[in-house]
């Protein structure tokens, strides 16, 4: 285990991804990702009584996916880690009560998949662990409670605003030293930047910054360039957002070539779906790289991908008493089998 | 380490060039129809009180008890939150919209219970309209018990 300059960890017994798993909620099912998703909900209640029981119950089945996929018992979990937007991230805590496995609650907003990752990985390099499902999740409904109006509120979302996802991802890592598969080499811890955005539906420009800074921290960290990367792959920055975290790496005269940036906010749903600037929410991240991304990896479309998560630090109380809306990003590179 | 390349004035800037615009002239056009829509419905209920002889007084009453059992019922039913995305102020400002905006928290929040569920929460957003809405008429009530005596 070592250090790369200020802010990257390099994992010198890099985690093998074993299993990832992903579920999506009946509108992102209807999105250009559909088919990647392992499973996508008819009914966002899950048949629960609450939004919120809807979540956890999300959360316990993708993770319990994914430990099918990877062939471990749920005994054998070392530890779980995660998060989501809930208050006191309760979705992601009542659904550890029902695995049973030691617990690491985690919060980085949007970004707590990618911060899930680069824990879990660090663990498991430094020979804390042997194995750590990470994971996330969102869900518009109890985010919409959250953070915004009632749903049945008759309100309307200006052009800037992003559409909470409802989705799950879930990662299980193991120490496999010289097994083939994708495996986390290296990871990103992001500092919190504040550019003075202050309207809180702008997330996507709130959280640019964060990320632009943490891509470059990452290159400068571990002396590589964005052309070593096949995919560089961010959480959800959404249409605008991605646009201008190009204008930043432009005037910052960083190469980065649009044509190897992917906003998994940005390709969650068709422009025509009403969804605004994009998808956002853990959930985004979490199953547009379960999904999508790593299958694509494990077909060898791309061989080595940098993910960087992002997240808007903003909270209902902090908007209400007028503060600007920080951001924050992890990053991870995932490289594919020999 | 990179520093960021825009100052944040630098980057409100770039932000507002890269971000589109709301359509203004469209929302005020449907905001205008449905409003408008809304206040005839409203004024044509109030005829029609008055020719059932409800009285000066009473007609109103009816009218707004009218829309408000409206504005819920189209609430509840999952329809005036998609109205509101369309009409925007147009739905929000009327009385149907206050029904709208007491309804959506008292769905939103029955499984919290019936104290610190809806009971708490059907007056946060209501809440506001109520306590400025009296205030400004207990303000108007007092400047014309002062003045009434030399104006009228």
């Amino acid at each position: 285990m070592s250090r790369a300059g200020t802010q990257t960890f390099i994992y010198d017994r890099p985690p093998v991804i074993a299993a990832h798993a992903s579920i999506a909620g009946p509108k992102e099912g209807q999105g250009p990702l559909a088919e990647w998703f392992d499973a996508v909900l008819e009914d966002d209640l899950l048949g629960q009584k609450s939004w919120e029981l809807a979540e956890m119950e999300m959360v316990r089945r993708c993770v319990q996916r994914a430990l099918n996929d990877g062939h471990i018992e749920d005994s054998a979990v070392q530890a779980m880690l995660g998060g989501d937007l809930n208050n006191q991230i309760i979705a992601s805590s009542f659904a550890a009560r029902a695995l049973g496995a030691p617990f690491i609650g985690l919060y980085g907003a949007c970004s707590t998949f990618v911060q899930a990752l680069v824990l879990g990985s660090a663990l498991i390099s430094g020979g804390f662990l042997d194995n750590a499902v990470c994971c996330a999740s969102s869900h518009f409904c109890t985010a919409e409670r959250q953070f915004r109006f009632p749903l049945e509120l008759g309100t309307q979302r200006p052009p800037q605003a992003s559409w909470t996802a409802t989705a799950c991802g879930a990662a299980l890592l193991e120490a496999r030293p010289g097994a083939a598969g994708l495996r986390v080499v290296s990871g990103t811890v992001g500092r919190v930047i504040d550019l003075n955005i202050t309207d809180a539906n702008h997330m996507g420009a709130a959280m640019a910054p964060a990320v632009f800074d943490c891509i470059a921290a990452h290159l400068s960290d571990t002396g590589r360039s964005a052309r070593d990367y096949d995919l560089i792959a961010t959480g959800d920055l959404g249409w605008i957002g991605r646009d201008l975290l190009l204008e930043l790496f432009s005037a910052a005269e960083i190469d980065l070539p649009a044509d190897r940036l992917v906003d998994c906010g940005a390709s969650l749903f068709f422009r025509e779906q009403d969804a605004h600037a994009g998808g956002s929410g853990c959930g985004c991240v979490a199953s547009v790289s379960c999904g999508w991304l790593m299958k694509r990896m494990e077909r060898g479309e791309f061989r080595r991908m940098l993910l960087a998560g992002s997240g808007a630090m903003l909270s209902p109380t902090s908007s209400q008493q007028g503060q600007s809306v920080p951001g924050i990003a992890y990053a991870v590179c995932i490289e594919g089998g020999e | 380490m990179s520093r960021q390349p825009y100052t944040p004035d630098e980057y409100r800037e770039l932000v507002s060039r890269l971000t589109p615009p709301s359509r203004m002239l469209r929302g005020y056009w449907r905001a205008f129809w449905v409003g408008g829509t809304i206040c005839c419905l409203g004024q044509a209920l109030t005829l029609w009180a008055e020719q059932l002889n409800l009285g000066e007084i009473t007609a109103p009453m009816f009218t707004t008890s009218a829309l408000v059992f409206l504005g819920t019922t189209l609430t509840g039913i999952g329809v005036y939150d998609v109205i509101g995305k369309y009409a925007g102020a147009g739905s929000a400002i009327p009385v149907t919209g206050f029904a709208n905006s007491m309804a959506a928290p008292a769905i939103e929040f029955q499984r919290e219970g019936p104290i610190t569920g809806v009971g708490a929460r059907l007056f946060t957003l209501a809440g506001p309209v109520l306590a400025y809405g009296i205030s400004a008429s207990v303000a108007v009530g007092v400047v014309y018990w002062l003045v009434k005596g030399w104006v009228l």
